[in-house]
């Protein structure tokens, strides 16, 4: 792997290779979510759905993805 | 199962509470967690009657995904016109609750948010100075916060001082179902409290629990376990309905004075015994 070309971001629990230049928006579409599916944060801080495209991501950043779920 | 209980679902349609310019009937706020399957969670919303269900959000890959309850409450609130209220479970700072909340309001498209910021792992205890912290900063972020709280009158207080509509403070420890466990407290705030919409949110264990809540003039209660895990969820959502209604009404009609000593009922005068032997 061309690691210049390459980033990885913690995701969740796991590490995930990405292009370099890659954005939060792509992150969701490689990982095959629709993207009013999911909920983005990105080091701790929310990301709303509309600026995913603009957040491009850097090498070892913390990304979660939350999705809905029942609660009390 | 047992099947919904029948209709009228909301005896007293004048009896309505409000969060802000929403108007609601049912006293009677429905968690969705922990049920058997998809479609008894969908039959307990629809015998609750409730108007309100509590959801949540949860990591992904943790989460594996939710084996189609999400789609049983979204199916069931379309049926019945209910509203979604998302909570912070699991937070523990109000960062990390106030990111949780905005998140929430984007997934499920409400600003309304029941705000849970847990202090003590053992008891899941609020946390009184994060929760003020993060309802300060949601309702200046536009949300509707609903504060899960102790009972404690001043914290209260700080929490309607930072614009919480309403207040949520607890019977007893979440999942407990130890019923009210202080109801001298509970008493207190809402005669402290007198126009401040008062929830019993967490430990309710049974019916009766939420009878009592109401009684003391709670507006209503939000349970979860004591429906999800009882043996039949959709007939004890039914129960708990019925109790919350009965409550309400005992709260309309006037609970009488509780007494040291008895108190004859029935008017006598003398001893009838000896008026008839000297007759």
């Amino acid at each position: 792997m061309d690691t210049t070309s390459t980033i990885t971001v913690r995701l969740d629990d796991r590490l995930q290779a990405l292009p370099a230049g890659s954005t939060l928006a792509d992150l969701v579409a490689l990982l095959g979510h629709a993207p009013q599916a999911v909920g983005t944060a990105v080091d701790g801080r929310f990301v709303p759905r509309e600026q995913r495209a603009a957040q491009h991501l850097q090498d070892q950043q913390r990304v979660l993805l939350f999705q809905p779920i029942v609660g009390g | 199962m047992s099947s919904a209980l029948p209709s009228p679902l909301h005896a007293d349609a004048d009896d309505a509470w409000s969060v802000g310019p929403v108007r609601l009937r049912s006293r009677f706020l429905l968690g969705t967690a922990g049920y058997p399957s998809p479609a008894v969670l969908g039959q307990a919303i629809a015998a609750s009657a409730a108007e309100i269900v509590t959801v949540g959000l949860k990591r992904t890959l943790a989460a594996a995904g939710d084996n189609g309850f999400v789609a049983a409450i979204r199916e069931a609130l379309a049926r019945g016109g209910a509203r979604l209220l998302p909570n912070t479970a699991g937070c523990r700072s109000a960062p990390e609750a106030v990111q949780l909340a905005h998140m929430a309001r984007e997934l499920y498209g409400t600003p309304w948010i029941k705000l849970e910021v847990v202090g003590d792992e053992h008891t899941l205890q609020p946390d009184p100075f994060e929760l003020v912290a993060a309802a300060d900063r949601l309702v200046r972020d536009g949300f509707t916060v609903f504060p899960y709280c102790t009972d404690d009158l001043v914290t209260c207080r700080r929490l309607l001082d930072v614009g919480c509509p309403l207040l949520m403070p607890w019977g007893a420890p979440i999942g407990s179902g130890q019923g009210l466990l202080n109801p001298f407290a509970l008493r207190t705030l809402r005669e402290r409290l007198p126009d401040t919409v008062l929830i019993v949110d967490a430990g309710i264990g049974a019916p009766s629990h939420a009878a009592q809540a109401l009684e003391l003039g709670y507006d209503a209660v939000l349970l979860n376990s004591a429906v999800a895990q009882a043996r039949d969820p959709v007939a004890m959502a039914g129960a708990f309905r019925l109790a919350v209604e009965a409550g309400r009404r005992a709260w309309r009609g006037g609970v009488m004075a509780r007494q040291d000593f008895a108190v004859p009922s029935t008017p006598v005068l003398g001893d009838p015994f000896l008026l008839a032997e000297g007759a």
